[in-house]
């Protein structure tokens, strides 16, 4: 309605040209951008799923993947490290987050840790591999330094982790790494929803006799659950399309749905090309189905916050 | 009511350590390459290596380009679509998020079916057309950022009124948005731009299955192959993600700083 108003109300600059028709023609480079380098090759990849090697329309693709246990496994172990890194993110990020909001920390406490969160959060690919080989990896720091280990009132305590059974190139040395980014992800996400609890709810919790306890169970979390989940899925996302990290910690020793299509793309492992679409149709609907859940989250959580 | 202080206190000191430990460690394995004696040896050998001078140089100047690409595109769309098409606003916002939900892998995998030496329009033929392929890769991966921070950015100047102000003048619609409308947004399309920098700087996955000589590919390579040098990489890595990330909230804070002088 407003468009067609302006355009009554703005006088023509020149005859030949209609503001409207040059808005158009301004935003086209976007679309035939977005439909060239975004859309197109992904559809073309979805259909794809759906086509055998001559182009006939089949069911084939997918059927195969539940049929071969190798990808199975590389779609379960990506799952198990996805779910694991997202929720001991979100676990570890609420409880950093929840510090700086209202645990009565110094100020300048949050505005470090919101900066240091928005470096870290960023800081994934190649390089962080090698920090966490350099950290505990075989010859780490905390590797050799739970090694040696420390002597306590005479008694000497130490730790071989290798010995304990732990190996970097694991499904917990993945999780451990790639909370690196996202617990400071969480904190980010979550520090604004944490604003958003009002004073007053805690006030009247506290008026009518509630502990900090019953405040978080009938009043926090209620109101927060919908950011949470949200902020989960997004974590959930985020780690499952995941590859620089995994790629230079593990080479492709570890079995994960991204490294799977990783050695499909580059060299056609599965000799299947139709078979590879279908790993990468089973990808997009992962990603995309938690992100369409964490925006009809967001779009609850907005009710309550603010 | 007096709250205890512990539990916090706890939190933000694992979160700490887990933030700290893992540059402490990287930096004091950096240090060890001269056997007994701490140096920055790693670091010297690495800064003389002329792959990591090509490489690190080719990824500084993608990320540029991407940047100026991004804006080019982004900000007449973010303007046309605040002045005179805000029904397809939706759209676009829908459009810009897809680079988040959609795995770089996965698109990737698109281009070179889409894209290879046999299809209609073959960008990976040449290592010249491959280079502009990743270019449009690094800039489909930045839409998010940029989009956010140019809209941000221009939602917070009245575009209706600089404009109608501008035509009465009679100037044209390139006239407006490039001296008008891009000066006015400028602070934030920097921070967009920032972030945008930081993310194309280390990337990994498209380039290297576009098979092209970035900062990220030589990281890979480098820590396939030696011991002291990727964790003096890696802290490289960390300081211009670091150096990128502070400039963004410097920037953002000059705007804030600036609001009232408007």
């Amino acid at each position: 309605m407003s468009a067609t108003i302006d355009q009554a109300s703005l006088p023509p600059i020149s005859v030949r040209s209609n503001p409207l028709t040059i808005a158009r023609l301004g935003v086209l480079p976007f679309f035939i951008f977005a439909g060239l380098f975004l859309i197109i090759p992904t559809l073309y990849l979805v259909v794809g799923a759906f086509q055998d090697q001559d182009g006939n329309l089949t069911l084939n693709n997918l059927a195969h993947i539940f049929s071969n246990e190798k990808i199975l496994e590389a779609y379960w172990i990506s799952i198990k490290i996805s779910l694991a890194s997202a929720i001991g993110g979100a676990v570890l990020g609420f409880f950093v987050a929840h510090a700086i909001v209202m645990g009565g920390l110094p100020g300048w406490l949050r505005p470090a840790i919101t900066t240091f969160s928005g470096v870290a959060s960023n800081f994934a690919g190649v390089p962080l591999a090698f920090a966490f080989i350099a950290t505990i990896g075989p010859q780490g720091l905390i590797t050799i330094f739970l090694r040696n280990g420390i002597d306590v009132g005479g008694e000497h305590l130490a730790l071989d982790l290798r010995a304990a059974g732990f190996n970097i190139l694991s499904f917990w040395g993945l999780t451990l790494t790639y909370l690196y980014f996202q617990i400071p992800l969480m904190v980010l996400i979550l520090t604004p929803a944490l604003d958003g609890l009002k004073r007053e709810w805690r006030e009247a919790t506290a008026t009518l006799g509630g502990s900090a306890v019953d405040f978080w169970r009938y009043v926090g979390l209620p109101v927060l659950w919908p950011s949470l989940m949200g902020a989960t899925l997004l974590l959930f996302a985020n780690s499952f399309g995941a590859i620089a990290t995994a790629y230079a910690l593990t080479g492709s020793s570890l079995n994960i749905i991204t490294i799977q299509l990783y050695a499909q793309i580059r060299g056609d492992v599965l000799h299947d090309q139709n078979l590879g679409y279908a790993l990468a149709l089973g990808m997009i609907i992962i990603t995309g189905g938690s992100n369409a859940i964490y925006i009809w989250l967001r779009h609850r959580s907005e009710r309550w916050l603010r | 009511m007096k709250k205890s202080r512990f539990g916090p206190w706890i939190a933000v000191t694992i979160g700490i350590l887990y933030f700290l430990l893992p540059l402490l460690a990287t930096f004091e394995f950096s240090l060890k390459m001269k056997r007994g004696i701490y140096s920055f040896e790693a670091y010297r050998v690495v800064l003389a290596d002329p792959h990591f001078q090509a490489s690190f140089t080719y990824s500084t100047v993608m990320a540029l380009l991407t940047i100026v690409l991004g804006i080019l595109i982004i900000v007449p769309t973010v303007y046309w679509v605040q002045l005179r098409l805000p029904h397809l606003r939706p759209i676009i916002e829908f459009i810009t998020l897809l680079p988040l939900v959609i795995p770089a892998i996965v698109l990737v995998f698109g281009y070179l079916r889409m894209y290879n030496s046999s299809s209609w329009l073959p960008l990976t033929g040449s290592a010249e057309t491959t280079n502009i392929l990743l270019l449009f890769a690094y800039v489909t991966l930045a839409l998010p950022y940029i989009y956010r921070a140019v809209d941000t950015g221009m939602r917070a100047i009245d575009v209706r009124t600089l404009t109608e102000a501008a035509e009465s003048l009679g100037a044209s619609s390139w006239t407006i948005l490039i001296k008008i409308v891009l000066p006015n947004v400028r602070v934030a399309v920097l921070s967009g731009a920032f972030l945008t920098f930081a993310i194309v700087i280390g990337e990994f996955t498209i380039a290297s299955l576009l098979d092209r000589p970035v900062f990220g590919t030589y990281l890979q390579l480098m820590g396939a192959n030696r011991a002291y040098e990727p964790s003096a990489l890696a802290i490289i890595a960390f300081a211009v993600t670091w150096a990128a990330m502070v400039l963004m909230q410097v920037v953002g804070r000059d705007r804030r700083a600036a609001k009232p002088a408007h």
